[in-house]
C-alpha cells in the first residue's frame, strides 16, 4: 500500500508537468501563430476594438437588432434564460418581443418575424442573426437611414456567412460586421 | 438536401470512419505492439517509470489493479480540495476570482474526479485560471483511469485462463500520452484557427458600438476544450459551456467538438473487438449501440427543428426550430443533433441549453443517461454494457436452458450478483436523490427555476446527470447550495466508483475460471439474436425504472403543452 502511495504521488507530478504545464505551453504556442495570437479574433473600428465572435446589444433602430440576451450582451458572464418551453413567463416575455418588434417596425407582418428575432440565445452572446432576420429589419432601416431597400440588401448578401464549403450548417449573418457595414455605407 | 441536416450525417459518417483505423491503434498501443509514435513515446514512458518507481511489466491481479486506481484517485481528491479551497491567492488569478467554498469544492473536486464534470460555478466567475488548468488536469486522467479500466476487461477475455491482468499504471499512462494527447493538440490546432482565445490575460474591458461598456472573459480555453471533449469529460471553461462562442466559434469547430467526444467511445468498442480478435462481437455490440443511439438522437433533431408549439402559436415564422437556448450558427439540428451525442456518451458538455429543449427531447436526453451504454463514455461505456452483455448472457441462458457462458467462461452466482447490484444501483441512486429533494422542498424545489412538470424534470435531471457522470445539467437549477453540492457530490461518487469496481470484479473472477472451448452447445453472442437480447435487457431495465419518473416529468409537460 504504501509503495502505491509513492507511485501515485511521483506519477501525479511528472504527469502534472506534462499535462498542466508542458500541453498548455504547446497550445499557447501555436496560438502565436493564428490570428490575434491567441487573444480571439478581433475588429478595430474607429480606432475602437471589437471581439468578432462576442454578440453585442444593438437595439437603436438604425442598426440591425441582435437576438435578445439572458445575460444583455455583457461576455463578463454567459448564459441562457433556462425557460421550459412550457412556461408560461417565458412564453409572455416572447409574446412581448413579438409586439415591440410590430411597434418598431410597422410595415412587417407578424408572419415575416424570424423566432431567433424574439428567443434568446444559449450562450447570450450570440453574434449572429439568420438571413430573415435581417431581411424582416430592411424596411425599418432603408426609413431612418434615407437608404433605398434594394442596397441594403446587397448589403445583406454581402455579408451573408455560407454553410462550411456550401454544404454543413446553417447560413447566417455576423451583426457586428453587418451593423460596421452599415455605418460605412455612403 | 438541407445543409444543416448534411452537417449531421458528415459529422456521424466521418467518426465512424475514423473510429475503426483508431480502434486498432489503440488495441496494439494497449497489447504493446509497435505502433506510429514509439520513438517518441517509448523514451518519455519509460522515463516517467523511472522516476516513479514503477516496474511497468508487472502485471496484477484485478484487485491489485483496483488498489492502485483508488489510491491514486484518493490523492487526487485531497490535491483538488486544497487547490480549489485557496485558489483566490494562488498564482494565474488575473480577475481575482475567490476560492471555492467546502462544499462546492467538494462537488467540483468529484465531479471532475469522476468523469463527470457537473459544474455547480460559472467558469467566469468561480475559478482561477490555475483551477482552471488543475481541472484540465483531471481531464486528462480520469479518462485515462476509466480506460484503464476497460482495458482490464479486455485482457480478462483475450487470455485464456489467468490472475494476471496487466500492468494499471501501463494501461493508463499510454491512455493519457498516446491517445488523449495527440488528438487533444489536433483538436486545439482546429479550435485557435477559427479563433478560439489562448492567453493567461484576465478579462478585457470594451466599449460596443452602442456606447456600452462591457468585460469579456477569455483564458486558456483552446487548451482546455479539446480534452473536455476527447476525454467526455465535458466542463465548460465557461458558464455557457459550447454554447460559448469562444468555447465554439464556428460550425467547423462544431463538429470538430462533436467527432472530439464521439470518436473515443465508438473506437473503445472497435478496440475490444480487435484486441481479443473477435471483429464480429464488436460489430454486434456497435450495432446495438448504433440502433439505440438513432432512436434518441433522430426523435429530438425533428423535435427540435419542428420548434415550440407555443411559439408557432403566436403566428411568428417558427421555421428556423426551438431557437429558446441555441446559437444561430450551429442551429436546431445540430444542436438536437449534440444534445443526444453528449448525453450518451457522458461528456455533458451542451452546445444549446438543455432546459429549454422540447420535453420529450428532454425525456431523451435523460434516458440516454439513465441507460448510459449506447457507446458510453470513455471506458466507463465498455464497462457499462459488459454488465448488460453479462445479464443477456444469463437471461438467454436459462431461456434457452444451457449453462451461461460467455467468451467460454462460465457465468455463476457471484458474477451475476455483481452484475445486479451494478445494474440496480444506477436507477437507485438516481431515483432516491430525486426522491428526498422532491420531499424536502426547502432545499429541492425551492431550487427550481420553471413551474410544474418542467421543475419536477429539472431536479430528476441533475440526480440523472450526476449518477452517469454527465455533468450537463437543466441548468436553470439553482444548485449551488449544500444540499445540492453534497447530495450530488455522493450520488457521482457511487456513480463512478460501483460501474468500474463490479465489472473490473467481474471480468478478474471470469478470468481465473478455467476455459471451456466452444460446441454446439455454447450460445453464440456474435449473432444479432444476441443483439436483440441485449437490447431487450436494456430496455426492461431503464423502461420499467425510470419510466414512472419520466411520466412525472417530461411526458406530463408534453402532454399539458
Amino acid at each position: 500500500m504504501k509503495k502505491e502511495i509513492l507511485s501515485a504521488i511521483k506519477l501525479t507530478v511528472v504527469l502534472i508537468i506534462l499535462l498542466m504545464v508542458i500541453y498548455p505551453i504547446i497550445v499557447w504556442g501555436m496560438a502565436q501563430f493564428t490570428s490575434g495570437s491567441g487573444n480571439g479574433q478581433t475588429i478595430t473600428e474607429n480606432g475602437k476594438m471589437y471581439y468578432a465572435n462576442i454578440g453585442q446589444t444593438f437595439n437603436d433602430d438604425k442598426y440591425f437588432w441582435s437576438r435578445p440576451s439572458a445575460v444583455d450582451y455583457n461576455a463578463a458572464g454567459s448564459g441562457g434564460s433556462n425557460k421550459a418551453p412550457s412556461n408560461k413567463e417565458h412564453l409572455q416575455l416572447v409574446q412581448a418581443r413579438i409586439d415591440t418588434f410590430l411597434i418598431h417596425n410597422p410595415d412587417i407582418k407578424k408572419s415575416e418575424i424570424p423566432v431567433d428575432l424574439v428567443t434568446a440565445s444559449g450562450s447570450g452572446l450570440d453574434p449572429h442573426i439568420s438571413v430573415k432576420a435581417a431581411n424582416v429589419q430592411v424596411k425599418r432601416i432603408a426609413k431612418i437611414r434615407g437608404v433605398a431597400e434594394g442596397n441594403l440588401q446587397k448589403l445583406i448578401v454581402s455579408n451573408t456567412e455560407k454553410p462550411l464549403m456550401g454544404l454543413f450548417g446553417p447560413e447566417r449573418i455576423n451583426v457586428l460586421k453587418l451593423n460596421i457595414a452599415l455605418d460605412n455605407f455612403k | 438536401m438541407n445543409t444543416e441536416i448534411l452537417g449531421i450525417i458528415a459529422m456521424f459518417t466521418i467518426t465512424l470512419l475514423l473510429a475503426i483505423p483508431l480502434g486498432q491503434y489503440m488495441a496494439k498501443v494497449y497489447a504493446g505492439e509497435r505502433t506510429l509514435f514509439d520513438h517518441v513515446f517509448n523514451p518519455l514512458e519509460k522515463l516517467f517509470f523511472k522516476v516513479s518507481g514503477i516496474n511497468s511489466k508487472n502485471e496484477m491481479t484485478w484487485k491489485q489493479h483496483l488498489v492502485a486506481l483508488l489510491t491514486i484517485n484518493l490523492l487526487w481528491f485531497l490535491m483538488s480540495m486544497l487547490i480549489l479551497m485557496n485558489m483566490s491567492w494562488l498564482p494565474l488569478n488575473p480577475d481575482n476570482n475567490p476560492s471555492q467554498s467546502a462544499d462546492l469544492a467538494f462537488n467540483t473536486t468529484i465531479s471532475f474526479l469522476v468523469n463527470c464534470n457537473l459544474q455547480h460555478y460559472s467558469g467566469e466567475t468561480g475559478i482561477s485560471y490555475l483551477g482552471q488548468l488543475w481541472l484540465m488536469f483531471l481531464q486528462f486522467v480520469t479518462a485515462g483511469i476509466g480506460m484503464a479500466a476497460a482495458v482490464v476487461i479486455f485482457k480478462a477475455f483475450k487470455e485464456k485462463s489467468t490472475t494476471q491482468l496487466g500492468n494499471f499504471y501501463d494501461y493508463f499512462l499510454k491512455s493519457c500520452t498516446r491517445i488523449l494527447l495527440p488528438i487533444s493538440l489536433v483538436i486545439a490546432a482546429i479550435l485557435l484557427i477559427e479563433g478560439t482565445p489562448m492567453t493567461f490575460n484576465g478579462k478585457d474591458t470594451i466599449v460596443n458600438m452602442q456606447g456600452d461598456t462591457v468585460q469579456v472573459s477569455t483564458g486558456p480555453v483552446a487548451a482546455f476544450v479539446p480534452i473536455k471533449h476527447v476525454g467526455t469529460n465535458g466542463g465548460g471553461f465557461f458558464g455557457a459551456n459550447g454554447a460559448h462562442p469562444l468555447e465554439n466559434p464556428t460550425y467547423l469547430t462544431n463538429m470538430a467538438e462533436m467527432f472530439a467526444q464521439f470518436i473515443i467511445p465508438m473506437a473503445m468498442v472497435f478496440a475490444f473487438g480487435f484486441f481479443i480478435r473477435r471483429k464480429k462481437f464488436a460489430w454486434m455490440i456497435y450495432s446495438v449501440m448504433t440502433v439505440g443511439f438513432l432512436m434518441l438522437a433522430v426523435p429530438n433533431i425533428i423535435m427540435e427543428m419542428k420548434g415550440n408549439p407555443a411559439i408557432s402559436a403566436m403566428g411568428i415564422d417558427n421555421s428556423l426550430g426551438a431557437m429558446e437556448g441555441k446559437e444561430t450558427r450551429i442551429g436546431a439540428a445540430a444542436s438536437g443533433f449534440w444534445s443526444i451525442v453528449t448525453t450518451v456518451i457522458s461528456t455533458g458538455s451542451i452546445n444549446s441549453m438543455h432546459d429549454s429543449s422540447m420535453p420529450l427531447s428532454g425525456m431523451n436526453e435523460m434516458l440516454a443517461m439513465m441507460i448510459n451504454s449506447f457507446y458510453g463514455g470513455v471506458g466507463a461505456g465498455i464497462l457499462n454494457i459488459f454488465i448488460f452483455i453479462i445479464l443477456a448472457v444469463f437471461i438467454s441462458g436459462l431461456m434457452v436452458g444451457r449453462t451461461p457462458e460467455f467468451m467460454g467462461k462460465k457465468i455463476e452466482a457471484r458474477e451475476m450478483k455483481i452484475a445486479m447490484i451494478v445494474a440496480l444501483a444506477h436507477p437507485f441512486i438516481i431515483l432516491v436523490g430525486t426522491a428526498l429533494a422532491a420531499a424536502f422542498p426547502s432545499v429541492g424545489t425551492a431550487a427550481i427555476s420553471n413551474p410544474g412538470f418542467h421543475g419536477f424534470s429539472q431536479m430528476l435531471y441533475e440526480y440523472t446527470s450526476s449518477a452517469a457522470n454527465n455533468g450537463s445539467g437543466f441548468e436553470g437549477l439553482g444548485d449551488n447550495t449544500p444540499w445540492w453540492n453534497i447530495s450530488t457530490g455522493i450520488v457521482l461518487l457511487l456513480g463512478r466508483f460501483i460501474p468500474i469496481i463490479g465489472p473490473v470484479a467481474i471480468a478478474g473472477l471470469l478470468a481465473q475460471k478455467k476455459f471451456i472451448p466452444e460446441s454446439a452447445g455454447t450460445l453464440k453472442t456474435d449473432t444479432a439474436t444476441f443483439g436483440v437480447m441485449i437490447f431487450a435487457v436494456i430496455a426492461i431495465v431503464a423502461a420499467l425504472s425510470f419510466f414512472p419518473a419520466l411520466a412525472l416529468g417530461p411526458i406530463a409537460e408534453y402532454f399539458s403543452m
